[in-house]
């Protein structure tokens, strides 16, 4: 039985009056493969972006690889290094060559030295089949490229926990598959991912577990084969309705 | 061989010409005329104005001759040339401001590669600063020139260059005090911004000038155009905090949250990720500053120091040379352009080369 790596313990979170994130509660283990759906503004990337703090929560309990996310700065640090995540628009650094995006962070807040991050670089650019463009900048890159190399940058840091917002939803529908299918390697390589995307085919392949939210709640929890065969609350199989046709 | 596109072909150098003009100025009828009123208009100007400048200028002679001459006086330009770059340097040492100013031009174009930014170019600079400083006052082997002797095109270069240089860093500085989270340090950063750019620069340079040696203990005292040289810093620098504060709005969330995500803190993102970016948008802005702040150094001519401004207007006032202050505003106009448009020039070559392969 592998152990819990993210705990949400009834999280709550309101933006003003609005309340994004209602009593959430999630237990994911080690290697679980997670996709989270459901319709624009039900809180999905909201919830994503607590996990690393990038948006705050104001009650309940986060707790990622037995460290409590609070104010403290350093447990701040030490999650936001085991968790990488992959934006929706890339979020490369344009001034910055691809290599230097990889090693940048690895250098400065693992102080590793130059060189084993450079090798190390190479080496996921080479997994995610753009090494030959290493020495460009992002802006000279096809939307597809750099959405593989913010891959390869957040696992230049070695996570434990992958973190996805929408990864292909900027992209052109041509260039889809090759994103998916670098999320794809790494969920056979045993990788915990949350995932938050409308890719239903990418969830029925590798997803252990599908999340529907709706109006900040967890509405549903099934695997892929229930819930899309069989999805219980009407706002699913509404849902479902739409996207499938 | 058909031409395919007439526009592309290699064009004999008459014909050239005379396809632009007919396709620039004389399309059809009514604007022919147009261009031939506007063309003849800018003939009668300009030709008055190369008369007077060039055909008619006199080079040679007295005031004298200068009076009676229709032209312009040259001659007044000549005779007042070094006092109007150099104001009251000892003229046997004249050398010495010049090589200071060429060392520091020259070490500016150096910069301006980026290629060549490292560590290296910043100790070049900090060498330069004490032997461009050694150059001025002397001392160490060369005669003590008195700050108070000081004038013209290199002090106006100093205090501009030094004020930049200063307020720059200080700029970013308040610019991030300003937009951090630090509620201390935010109320602070704005009220100095907010109090120093609600005040013109003028009363900045009187307080320098009078208020400022009240503030510090009996017997100390600093140089007139040191106080200036900080009311100028001080000043400026309030402006660049808020040109940097644009910058800084202006680079894009995700770049902010990505460097978080990544698990940067505060002042490697701001250093390696925000800063770069925000600075390289603002250049633009940052120029206009700095040409701005170039030309109102003459301001400093209120507490009596002799900027390139005042050392025109002070030789007007030699009663043999009286009247020709056309001739001097001109001059001194044009060695004020020449500096500022070099500037434009060299930042928008800098804005170029940090433009990152993007296509845009």
């Amino acid at each position: 039985m592998s152990k819990t790596i993210i705990n949400l313990d009834e999280v709550n979170k309101w933006y003003g009056d609005f309340h994004v994130l209602k009593n959430i509660n999630l237990k994911i283990k080690e290697g679980e493969r997670i996709v989270i759906c459901g319709p624009s503004g039900s809180g999905k990337s909201t919830l994503i972006r607590c996990l690393n703090r990038l948006e705050e929560h104001q009650s309940g309990q986060i707790t990622i690889d037995d460290i409590t996310l609070n104010n403290n700065l350093k447990n701040l640090q030490s999650i936001r290094k085991e968790v990488g995540m992959v934006f929706q628009h890339f979020n490369l650094f344009p001034h910055l060559t691809i290599l230097e995006n990889l090693t940048l962070a690895p250098i400065w807040v693992k102080n590793q030295t130059k060189e084993e991050c450079e090798r190390l670089a190479m080496e996921l650019l080479e997994r995610v089949a753009i090494a030959d463009q290493a020495h460009k900048y992002p802006g000279q890159l096809s939307g597809g490229q750099q959405q593989r190399v913010a891959i390869a940058r957040s696992l230049c840091m070695k996570p434990k926990i992958m973190l996805f917002d929408e990864p292909t939803s900027a992209l052109d529908p041509e260039m889809v598959k090759e994103v998916l299918d670098v999320m794809v390697d790494l969920a056979k390589e045993g990788m915990t991912m949350l995932c938050v995307t409308h890719e239903m085919g990418f969830a029925k392949q590798v997803a252990d577990k599908v999340i529907f939210m709706d109006e900040g709640q967890i509405v549903e929890e099934a695997d892929p084969h229930t819930f899309f065969s069989n999805p219980t609350h009407p706002r699913s199989i509404e849902f479902l309705a739409q996207i499938l046709h | 061989m058909p031409i395919k596109n007439p526009e592309k072909r290699a064009l004999a150098p008459m014909e050239g010409l005379s396809l632009w003009l007919k396709k620039n100025l004389f399309p059809d009828v009514k604007s022919s005329v147009l261009s031939l009123v506007i063309l003849s208009l800018l003939v009668k100007a300009l030709g008055g104005l190369m008369n007077w400048l060039v055909f008619d200028a006199i080079w040679e002679g007295t005031a004298q001759t200068c009076r009676q001459g229709e032209g312009a006086c040259l001659v007044f330009i000549k005779e007042k040339f070094l006092f109007i770059i150099f104001g009251f340097f000892p003229r046997e040492l004249l050398w010495r401001p010049t090589l200071a100013m060429i060392l520091l031009i020259a070490m500016c174009f150096y910069s301006r590669e980026p290629k060549r930014w490292n560590k290296k170019i910043l100790y070049k600079w900090l060498l330069l600063v004490p032997l461009c400083s050694w150059l001025m006052y002397g001392g160490l082997g060369l005669e003590r020139v008195d700050i108070g002797q000081w004038g013209g095109l290199p002090l106006t270069l100093m205090l501009s260059f030094i004020g930049f240089v200063f307020s720059y860093p200080l700029g970013i500085i308040l610019a991030l005090g300003r937009t951090g989270s630090l509620p201390f340090a935010r109320s602070l950063c704005v009220s100095y911004i907010e109090l120093i750019r609600g005040v013109p620069m003028i009363s900045l340079l009187f307080m320098a000038s009078f208020m400022f040696p009240l503030f510090l203990p009996d017997g100390w005292n600093l140089p007139k155009l040191l106080r200036a040289q900080v009311a100028i810093i001080m000043f400026m620098s309030a402006y660049m905090a808020e040109i940097v504060r644009a910058g800084l709005s202006a680079v894009d969330k995700g770049q902010y949250e990505a460097a978080d995500s990544l698990g940067l803190n505060y002042f490697q993102k701001m250093r390696m990720i925000i800063l770069p970016q925000a600075l390289k948008i603002v250049i633009p802005p940052t120029v206009n500053t700095a040409i701005g702040m170039f030309k109102d150094t003459s301001l400093v001519a209120i507490i009596a120091l002799s900027d390139l401004l005042m050392t025109t207007k002070t030789s007007l006032k030699d009663a043999t040379w009286l009247g020709f202050s056309v001739e001097a505003y001109l001059f001194v106009a044009f060695i004020y352009f020449i500096f500022c448009y070099t500037m434009s020039r060299y930042a928008s070559r800098l804005e170029k080369d940090f433009s990152f392969g993007a296509h845009s």
